[in-house]
């Protein structure tokens, strides 16, 4: 099997939290893993090891055949990283960032002006090239970031969070540039803790949670792991809702979520569509939607892990006073 | 022997390509400069505002006249920023470490040392145009070396390589530091005394008995009392020794122990 990266038994030990507990990763060629979790599962640790920023306290890892601890340096020049760390300078312009990089990978000064044009080009910042970094918005930023781990063309690419913290759009732009790397073979490690993110972009998904794999395969296979499906409407006016709940309750047979104008409820069988119709009929209730989907990552996350991804923030705090 | 050097080639980054590594670095953070302009005025009018200020206000006072403070104050001026101006290594770096550009250079296959070597080479280019800015100053001032000319080079080394020396001092703060803020704290509440009990701007006699021993021993003494007497004549060799002595004794306390420091910060991330 053509293995481009390969991990096992990852662990590692921040004082006395344990931020790897175990991690065995596998990606094929080509393809795109989806490293998913909330803050703190301990994602960007894995990313941190296998691009050789620091070591693990136990197992191994290799990149492109390249053992992380004992060739790092042709680690080094395969690999991409793009993250909420591994960041540009600020203070000098995109395209000044771009040519430093060239000229650190040993790029003659031409070669590396046109590469750095090119990226500029390709990334839609030739406007922004000769602007400081630091007057870019976050989106200009991200996409100068990727340009930045693409300089040296590497087969390997590490995304580490891409577009946290960015807008629908600009967040939209980033995937496309991605999925256009991967139709150019290169091979991808995204960690999010976006669940559209991960199902988006991923061919195969592994869930991390306080350091330890809770799940793997694609995500039709997680989804289909939870077997449930979940019936959602939503209810025309707030004044609804009450009787809209009791409803669903009574057909579905569970207390349905209320969130805002929506009622969501998780149910085993797909007949209970038609009763609700006929239900909602009798009781004369029209409503603005009505579905049967099957459930998102979001729903995945949470039955694996009896918390949403939403609640990361004390997923942190749980994983920081566990350990 | 063949298999050793295809290792060395293969896992390590030759000398010469660090070399260029660290030259491409420096002129990063030199281009940074220009894009920052009051870290450029910092280091360059700070110093001057500090050589007028303290020419007109102190100079009738101390040494009788301005013209004779000058030739007295302007070698210690030198001394005394150049210490000062060592503060932005370890503002940059800490900028670096803490803003993650530095975990950007070391995924790329450079030389490990190439990104410490570089920052603190920009440095020196920094501290060299400061002396000669200070000098140039301190010419239009009325300024005259009553010593040859050809020691100024000899000065310029001399107190670049106490600039060197005090640039580890500052590495470990960098590294040390959460933030650039707490560098530039530590910057100007460590080493205002560290330069002021010295004898830049006053002569030594006149301090109480105890603080002449301090100030006598101090580098910044040491080094202000070579670069009068290469300048205007005096004391030089046994002066610029004990500086060399202390630049000594901080470089081989303090480059191990903030490599050590880096590591092991870099290692908890």
């Amino acid at each position: 099997m053509d293995e481009t990266i390969h991990a096992e038994g990852l662990i590692k030990r921040f004082g006395a939290t344990v931020a790897l507990n175990g991690v065995d990763l596998s990606v094929r060629r080509g393809s795109v893993l989806g490293l998913l979790g909330p803050n703190g599962a301990g994602k960007t640790t894995a990313v941190r090891i296998l691009a050789t920023l620091i070591g693990p306290d136990a197992g191994t890892a290799s990149v492109e055949g390249f053992d992380v601890q004992r060739a790092p340096h042709e680690v080094r020049r395969r690999l991409g990283l793009t993250g909420q760390y591994a960041s540009v300078d600020e203070k000098l312009t995109g395209r000044e960032n771009l040519i430093l990089i060239g000229r650190l990978l040993g790029v003659p000064r031409r070669a590396a002006r046109a590469r750095a044009d090119e990226l500029l080009a390709d990334f839609d910042l030739r406007d922004a090239a000769h602007r400081p970094v630091q007057t870019y918005s976050g989106g200009m930023r991200r996409r100068l970031d990727l340009a930045a781990s693409l300089v040296g063309h590497p087969s390997v690419l590490f995304l580490d969070e891409p577009t946290t913290g960015l807008d629908p759009r600009a967040r939209m732009d980033l995937w496309n540039l991605v999925r256009r790397l991967v139709a150019q073979g290169t091979t991808v490690l995204l960690t999010t803790q976006y669940l559209d993110e991960a199902d988006a972009l991923a061919d195969e998904l592994v869930v991390i949670d306080q350091g330890r794999v809770i799940a793997r395969g694609t995500s039709e296979e997680l989804k289909a792991r939870i077997g449930a499906q979940t019936l959602e409407l939503y209810a025309e006016s707030e004044a609804d809702l009450p009787t809209l709940a009791e409803l669903v309750e009574n057909v579905a047979g569970r207390t349905p979520e209320v969130d805002g104008l929506r009622v969501m409820v998780p149910v085993t069988d797909s007949s209970v569509l038609t009763e609700v119709v006929r239900a909602l009929d009798d009781a004369g209730i029209a409503v603005g939607e009505l579905m049967l989907r099957r459930p998102s990552l979001d729903d995945v996350f949470l039955s694996l892990t009896g918390r949403s991804v939403d609640a990361d923030t004390t997923g942190e705090s749980a994983t920081e006073s566990a350990s | 022997m063949r298999a050793e050097q295809q290792q060395s080639s293969r896992s390590r980054v030759r000398l010469m390509d660090g070399t260029s590594q660290t030259l491409t670095l420096a002129w990063r953070t030199l281009l940074q400069l220009r894009r920052n302009p009051w870290e450029m005025a910092d280091f360059s009018l700070q110093p001057i505002l500090f050589l007028v200020l303290f020419l007109y206000v102190f100079g009738g006072a101390v040494a009788g006249s301005t013209a004779a403070y000058l030739d007295f104050m302007l070698p210690g001026v030198l001394v005394m920023n150049l210490v000062f101006v060592t503060v932005y290594v370890g503002h940059g770096l800490n900028t670096d470490l803490t803003r993650g550009v530095f975990d950007r250079f070391r995924t790329l296959p450079i030389a490990r040392w190439s990104p410490l070597a570089g920052r603190i080479l920009a440095d020196m280019v920094k501290q060299a145009w400061c002396i000669v800015l200070l000098l140039f100053v301190g010419f239009l001032l009325g300024f005259r070396p009553t010593e040859s000319l050809a020691w100024i080079p000899v000065l310029i080394a001399l107190l670049l390589v106490f600039a060197l020396a005090m640039s580890w001092v500052m590495v470990l703060v960098g590294v040390l530091s959460k933030d650039p803020e707490h560098v530039q704290l530590f910057g100007f509440t460590a080493l205002f005394p560290v330069t002021f009990i010295s004898n830049v701007y006053v002569p030594v006699e006149t301090m109480p008995p105890v603080l002449q021993m301090v100030v006598h021993a101090n580098p910044v003494s040491l080094l202000a009392e070579a670069s009068r007497g290469l300048l205007n004549g005096g004391p030089v060799l046994e002066p610029a020794l004990w500086s060399l002595v202390w630049a000594a004794i901080i470089m081989a306390i303090f480059a191990p122990l903030s490599v050590w420091a880096l590591n092991r910060r870099l290692a908890r991330s």
